[in-house]
């Protein structure tokens, strides 16, 4: 086994043992650790498999075979970052309307505009 | 009898505020309409809270900050679930005459519109606004009439008034930042009527202006993809 498989190999573990870390003490939700398994199981799986590599490369036509981990590892950050803005969109938008409710409970309407209210709801 | 909750959204107003407020009740009692001052506090860092608290209004403390959209939409909400008729939106820099409220509430009731907006530049009276302003708000009256087919010639006036039906819609989705422009098309697009009035607008009494020099180009970006997405969005 080479040098760079082991190194790959290695550090591919650690980096799964740290997501699974995060995730057992909380600090990471599941949906988000998913694509970066993911990631990491594929490392893996190539590191052991070198001629699987190649062989996805040439189905492709991709001729240098490390520029596939390349484009593969530029897509999947990319996608992933537009999850990340889709999800900070929500949580903007939840946050808003959490504020916005918070704002109607602890509303603090002066004696005479509630008093007028109730005379305006009267006539 | 008809009530009208006057929302004034607030920004580090504390100079302007009371002055904005004591206005409208003062334009309430003389004129006999009931207008309820409705001021949404947008989280800020001046005495503004500790003023509206001790003024004869209805005060809004958002506890995070949200900009002019959500702070406006925050004010609906409130006029829309406490059964007001009418709301009329004012800035709380004092802009806006409060005198102009009965007239925009005419105007919706003997022109049965459903929006009025008070407007500086029909008869081009009173404070007027810088030129690259004028510039930028010519843009967006053309680009609303080219999607929407409404003129409206001062689409970034903040001095609005709203009926109900109105009230229903923008309290339920409303633009964050610099809404005014987008506002007019969702009015537009749910085919609610839009009138314009002449209204004479004063400089600022205090408070800094939302938009600087600098953030005017991000402005427009921002508004005319506001814009667009608004109006395919709402399309039908």
């Amino acid at each position: 086994m080479d040098k760079i498989q082991l190194l790959a190999i290695s550090s591919s573990v650690i980096f799964l043992a740290f997501i699974a870390r995060l995730i057992i003490r909380g600090k990471l939700r599941e949906e988000y650790a998913i694509i970066w398994i993911v990631c990491s199981v594929v490392l893996i799986v190539f590191s052991f498999w070198r001629n699987g590599l190649e062989y996805f490369a040439k189905l492709i036509g991709v001729y240098d075979p490390p520029n596939l981990v390349f484009m593969g590892a530029l897509f999947a950050v990319l996608i992933y970052l537009l999850h990340l803005s889709i999800v900070v969109s929500r949580l903007q938008e939840q946050n808003k309307t959490l504020a916005q409710q918070i704002a109607l409970l602890r509303r603090n309407e002066s004696p005479e505009s509630v008093r007028d209210e109730k005379d305006g709801t009267e006539k | 009898m008809i009530r009208i909750a006057a929302i004034i959204p607030a920004y580090n107003e504390e100079e302007s505020i009371a002055s904005v407020v004591q206005e409208i009740n003062a334009v309430s009692q003389s004129s006999g309409i009931h207008i309820v001052p409705v001021v949404v506090n947008d989280c800020s860092k001046d005495r503004t809270g500790e003023i509206i608290d001790q003024l004869n209004c209805v005060a809004l403390h958002l506890p995070v900050n949200l900009g002019i959209g959500g702070g406006v939409q925050t004010g609906f909400m409130y006029a829309f679930e406490n059964g007001f008729d009418y709301a009329v939106q004012v800035d709380g820099d004092g802009q806006h005459p409060a005198e102009a409220i009965p007239l925009l509430l005419q105007e919706a009731q003997t022109r049965n519109l459903d929006v009025v907006i008070g407007s500086r530049f029909i008869d081009k009276q009173g404070f007027q606004s810088s030129a690259m302003r004028r510039a930028g708000i010519n843009w967006f009256r053309r680009l609303n009439k080219m999607l929407t087919g409404v003129t409206v010639y001062d689409s970034t006036s903040g001095l609005r008034l709203i009926n109900r039906k109105t009230l229903a819609i923008v309290s339920a989705y409303y633009p964050d930042d610099y809404p005014e422009p987008e506002a007019v098309v969702i009015f537009a697009r749910h085919n609610l009527l839009i009138g314009e009035l002449p209204v004479r607008m004063r400089e600022r009494q205090g408070g800094v202006s939302s938009i600087n020099s600098f953030r005017a180009v991000y402005y427009m970006w921002k508004v005319t993809l506001g814009v667009l997405f608004t109006w395919i969005r709402l399309r039908r």
